[in-house]
């Protein structure tokens, strides 16, 4: 996924998605490619048949005295016979494909989204979202198209045009040779339009690109757009960008189009050529051609000719597809989270909420009951290589702590929160969790043993009340009524038409960014963690309403480790231990009034000599 | 719906049709030939006539090279008929939008005023380029086609009677088989995009409450619906192609038998057996993509009707008919028994018997809790909405008869929600006046204090904003849209909860500037901190779409209980 990345041959994803496609049912693939060969064999045979129907048996008929119609009722039959087992090949693999195209949806959506699930935060941060998006929609719907219509119609084409050649050939290798010279014309013509066709568009796509995203922007500040009365200069940049995008859509889509009137047209033409020589040379008898052959041969031209404009067609979408793969490959390819902890958490046997570690210790485990005590030893990180963001962190939070990461945007608040659930991989140092280091305990178990409340909230469909119960799935309705009015998130709950069955959106557009901060503040103290992170928690709610979210707060933190980042100083200012981060450094450490009295950055900051960006 | 989307022809009626001409003569031509070619083996080849091949078949080349180029035009015509069309809908469609209220884009919301702009216009236009080609083509093919067929051997069109209801009824039974199963999978489709994005973006929450196994259940049930309900779909559809070439054979192998009949009869001639083979193709491809044409237009219907749901809204908010007034002349503010709901059907009002008058020049705080209608109030001064009774009046005169323009250059409003654009940070503050000098620029950012900050960029004035503004900090930001409101030069200045993320001296020194720097100008400023609006005028207390008190701080704190619990637990909490 990463863009300096080298792409891979297509020929090479080409292979390795026939494989997938083979292995996702074998079967399928195999009947189908026999199917398609042996309908295409039965659409040359049903056109050659035509034009000999005629020839041997309706001309000697008309010879005869009393018209025999035996032998043609016979040929009838037969044809008949041919048909059927074309089109029952055709059915068959149409269906088939049909059907594997959907099984291949399903089986690499799922396997992508569970792959994706297990990524590493990194993989989030450094591809964009509608990126990682079109993975699932347009990749895999032009990856279906493909394998449900481009794929058959190719090898359909394909082995027509094989086949059309060699009747071509049987009837007459000398017409044969007017007609590739003609093929080999068109195939240059196909050629030019399908580059002409490709450059307009991507070019159509660029313009589209930017219409759409200029729209996006206008759209998203049409109320700034108003206020400042801007609606004029709005409009003349649209109309730029519309012009140049409906100048190259149209080129575009006439490249597109004219492709088959075009190659319709030269069928028709190589038809007259073989007509005109064919027919001069049966009546000057200079080849030994029947009327009827070079009739037959006339139909066959017709019929080689289209699947050259089809295969280029299909040979578009193909490669369309085949970049959509690469992009699904590239994900599946991703290296997972690495997770080989051995260490996991369990409840105490028999007492309930109560957690200890599972330490495996000479083939048997030993119990360490969950305090949260975290510690960090001379920790350093960076997202990616060659850019340090923390430099030689080290603190000590004990159990019941509440530490404070104090600093400018940049600093490395979040990152220090985000290092103790091992969001990321530090580069060297050591980060513990009750004397463990975090890197021998499973992941699963150490997220389980910490909570967060983010800045940026997130939300899933579903109600409310399955939303608070994200934090711990087992949890009675009882335990969501009782977070929700420690969280002061029950008064706004109450207000909404169904409470609590209220069903919100994941995006959240129904709720204000101060209520959903109330329903995750809800949802991480009903998950209950020894250890509680949380980042600009209550920076959209009121004032008044978050000393009331602090005092309930304040009950769940009692007695828990808890790291707290937070723009407004007034809410740290109680907390056991301040870290002062400037550029990934700890540069004040201590509680208020130490800090105060030291008169640095902490106290310039508290003073509002300094501003916090 | 087609009469509100054909108005944007305009232009590209010349194209609209030509496309449909060229067609047409190219089918009268493609028909022509099958004609020639079987007089060229009946008269020519079969008898010998070598004069009569060369003649013909000449005449059959200039024919199909004419026939070539008429395709050709037909194509482009066509493209650039339907992309013309569309950047006029387009154009329309971002016209109007102009002139939409508030409400009219709460009502759709921004995120489907793009979908409908883009997607569904790709969707019309597509449909459109088909209809004047394609749409023209097939039909009149298979009129053409029937009539020579006929004209060779009304006998042997006979089998058409057969094949042709058949084969109607055929695709009428795939179609109405398969359609009731698209809805549902574009449901389905919705579900699973939506929990693809809902797993992107929650990707934290997710890991923190360990809930991996969770959602890929859930989001397995989605691709196994898919697969389901498309797997149903396309048996039915699957059989589409099938029965189309079952139709052809069966009345190829029904011609080469009756056919071979009426030629020993000496009713038809071998040339015109081929000719009518032809003709039957014809018949038979036309009627196949007719059905397709008929399909791809249902689903284009759907994005029409969107498309024309845009066009057809009423902007709620419009100038005023006759004379509007186009001078603010002072800053003075008069609410007169505003009442105000956001939906006529709503049984809750916003604001509920709102009385006041805000002198030219003064300032005024505003405070109250998250949804008590402090953003909703000031929206009615620059009428972003229009009250639902009563009236407010600005400069002596009520605001529905001024100059929309004239009225909004006068009130600048700094949004809570604001956004800069993709360009400069000279080009963001231009809007606020797109003359404005150097100096001036550099004026009003020196009293929203973004001057500082601005001059230690890289380009200085001439940095480039990212989309969305994501070069800046939050306040630097706040900063900036002050700036922008300020070159304005309003009568009437408010900030809505504008400086929320900038410190508290900055915002104390920005405070002063306006004071020291726009005496003449009305400030209004919504806060929730009360150090922000303490030194104000006069401070307005909301509570629940009501004004609960107006006073000084002095007097606030004494009577008012709401705002001096405010007051006090800010206090505490800064010491």
């Amino acid at each position: 996924m990463d863009k300096k990345q080298q792409t891979p041959a297509p020929g090479k994803t080409f292979w390795r998605l026939i494989k997938y496609v083979y292995h996702v049912s074998p079967a399928s693939l195999i009947i189908s490619f026999i199917s398609v060969i042996i309908a295409a064999g039965s659409t040359v045979i049903g056109s050659l048949f035509i034009e000999q129907v005629i020839d041997r048996y309706i001309t000697p008929m008309l010879k005869e005295k009393t018209a025999n119609f035996a032998p043609l009722a016979h040929a009838i039959l037969l044809m008949a016979g041919v048909y059927a087992i074309g089109l029952v090949a055709s059915y068959l693999y149409t269906l088939l494909m049909m059907l594997l195209s959907q099984r291949v949806q399903r089986q690499i959506r799922n396997e992508m989204f569970t792959h994706m699930q297990r990524l590493p935060i990194a993989f989030f941060d450094q591809n964009e979202y509608g990126d990682i998006m079109s993975r699932y929609t347009n990749d895999i719907d032009t990856l279906m198209q493909m394998i449900s219509q481009a794929l058959p119609m190719f090898g359909n084409s394909m082995f027509t045009v094989v086949f059309v050649f060699f009747g071509m050939l049987y009837l007459s290798w000398q017409l044969t040779i007017v007609a590739v010279i003609v093929v080999a014309l068109s195939i240059g013509i196909v050629k030019y339009l399908t580059k002409k066709s490709g450059y307009f568009f991507d070019l159509q796509q660029k313009k589209v690109g930017e219409v759409n995203g200029f729209n996006e922007e206008m759209l998203n500040g049409l109320k700034v757009i108003k206020v400042f009365s801007h609606e004029k200069y709005a409009e003349a940049d649209f109309d730029r960008y519309n012009e140049e995008l409906r100048e190259a859509s149209g080129n575009a889509n006439t490249f597109a189009t004219i492709l088959f009137p075009i190659m319709g047209n030269v069928g028709n033409l190589l038809y007259v050529l073989i007509a005109l020589i064919g027919g001069a040379a049966v009546l000057a008898g200079s080849l030994p051609l029947t009327v009827g052959a070079v009739a037959s041969f006339m139909q066959l031209s017709k019929a080689f000719i289209m699947p050259i404009a089809q295969i280029s067609q299909q040979l578009n979408s193909i490669v369309l597809a085949i970049a959509g793969a690469h992009r699904i490959f590239a994900v599946l390819d991703e290296k997972v989270e690495v997770d080989d902890g051995q260490v996991t958490i369990a409840e105490k046997p028999g007492v309930k909420n109560a957690w200890q570690w599972q330490v495996p210790e000479n083939g048997g485990t030993k119990a360490v009951p969950v305090k949260g005590h975290i510690t960090f030893d001379h920790v350093n990180f960076g997202y990616v290589p060659g850019k340090q963001i923390l430099y030689d962190i080290s603190l000590d939070a004990k159990p019941g702590m509440k530490v404070a990461l104090v600093g400018e945007t940049g600093a490395g608040k979040t990152t220090i929160s985000s290092m103790i659930n091992r969001f990321y991989e530090i580069n060297s140092g050591t980060i513990s969790y009750d004397g463990i280091d975090i890197s021998d305990i499973q992941k699963d178990s150490l997220r389980q043993s910490v909570a967060i409340v983010l800045q940026d909230t997130h939300m899933f469909t579903g109600t409310i009340m399955d939303n608070i119960r994200f934090g711990r799935p087992d949890a009675s309705d009882d335990d969501v009524y009782q977070a929700a009015r420690l969280a002061r998130a029950d008064e706004f709950i109450h207000e909404l038409d169904d409470g609590y069955e209220t069903v919100i959106d994941g995006s959240g557009s129904d709720l204000s960014q101060g209520q959903l901060q109330l329903l995750s503040i809800a949802r991480a103290m009903i998950a209950d963690r020894p250890v509680m992170i949380l980042d600009e928690a209550t920076s959209s709610i009121d004032t008044r309403t978050e000393r009331l979210v602090q005092s309930g707060m304040d009950n769940l933190l009692a007695g828990r480790t808890s790291f707290v980042i937070a723009h407004r100083l007034s809410t740290i200012v109680n907390s056991d231990l301040i870290l002062v981060l400037d550029h990934g450094h700890i540069i004040e450490a201590g509680n208020h009034d130490q800090l105060l009295a030291k008169k640095g950055y902490y106290y310039e900051l508290y003073t509002g000599k300094k501003e916090i960006q | 719906m087609l009469k509100t989307l054909l108005k944007s022809v305009r232009q590209y009626k010349k194209e609209t049709l030509l496309s449909p001409l060229c067609v047409i003569a190219e089918v009268f031509i493609e028909m022509y030939i099958p004609y020639i070619m079987g007089m060229l083996i009946d008269n020519g080849i079969y008898k010998g006539n070598m004069a009569y091949v060369q003649k013909m078949g000449l005449f059959t080349i200039l024919l199909t090279l004419l026939s070539l180029v008429l395709g050709a035009a037909a194509s482009y015509f066509s493209a650039h008929a339907a992309a013309g069309f569309t950047a006029n809908l387009r154009h329309d469609m971002f016209y109007h939008m102009q002139e939409f209220s508030f409400e009219n884009i709460d009502k759709f919301s921004s995120a489907s005023l793009v979908t409908r702009l883009t997607t569904d216009t790709n969707n019309i236009q597509m449909a459109y380029q088909m209809s004047i080609r394609m749409a023209v083509r097939a039909p009149f093919m298979l009129v053409i086609s029937l009539i020579m067929a006929v004209m060779i051997s009304a006998k042997l069109t006979m089998v058409f009677l057969v094949a042709v209801p058949f084969l109607t009824i055929a695709m009428i039974l795939i179609i109405n088989g398969a359609r009731p199963y698209f809805p549902r999978i574009f449901r389905a489709y919705d579900e699973l995009n939506r929990k693809v994005r809902e797993n992107i973006r929650g990707v934290r929450e997710v890991k923190t409450f360990v809930h991996e196994t969770e959602q890929i259940e859930n989001f397995e049930k989605s691709t196994s619906k898919i697969y389901k309900l498309f797997s149903k779909a396309m048996v039915i559809m699957a059989t589409n192609g099938p029965v189309m070439t079952l139709t052809v054979n069966c009345v190829m192998l029904a011609l080469s038998w009756f056919g071979a009949k009426l030629i020993v009869g000496h009713q038809l001639e071998t040339g015109q057996l081929v000719s009518m083979f032809s003709y039957t193709m014809s018949v038979l491809m036309s009627l196949m993509i007719l059905s397709m044409i008929f399909t791809q237009l249902m689903m284009a219907q759907a994005s029409g009707r969107r498309v024309a749901e845009v066009l057809n809204a009423q902007p709620t908010i419009t100038n005023p008919v006759k004379e509007p007034l186009e001078d603010v002349t002072n800053g003075e503010i008069v609410f007169d028994n505003v009442d105000f709901k956001y939906d006529k059907d709503d049984d809750h009002y916003a604001l509920k018997d709102i009385n006041l008058t805000i002198k030219s020049g003064e300032t005024i705080g505003i405070i109250g809790e998250t949804g008590s209608s402090k953003s909703t109030l000031i929206s009615m001064i620059p009428r972003l909405y229009d009250v639902t009774g009563g009236a407010v009046r600005v400069g002596g005169h009520n605001v529905r008869s001024y100059d929309l323009k004239a009225l909004r250059d006068n009130v600048a409003v700094v949004l809570q929600k604001n956004v800069l654009f993709t360009g400069t940070i000279k080009d963001n503050l231009k809007w606020g006046n797109e003359h404005a000098t150097d100096e001036e620029i550099l004026r009003a950012s020196k009293i929203a204090h973004a001057d500082g900050f601005i001059q230690e960029m890289p380009d200085g004035y001439d940095t480039m904003v990212e989309q969305g503004g994501n070069n800046v900090s939050g306040g630097q930001k706040q900063r900036i849209t002050i700036a922008r409101a300020l070159l304005k030069k309003p009568k009437i200045l408010i900030l809505d909860d504008s400086t929320s993320a900038v410190d508290t001296k900055t915002e104390r020194e920005i405070r002063l500037a306006l004071k020291r720097d726009l005496p003449q100008t009305t400030k209004i400023i919504i806060s929730q901190r009360i150090v922000s609006i303490k030194d104000a005028d006069r401070i307005i207390v909301m509570n629940h779409g009501k004004i609960e008190d107006i006073g000084t701080h002095e007097e606030l704190i004494k009577r008012n209980d709401l705002y001096s619990s405010i007051a006090k637990y800010q206090e505490e909490n800064s010491k």
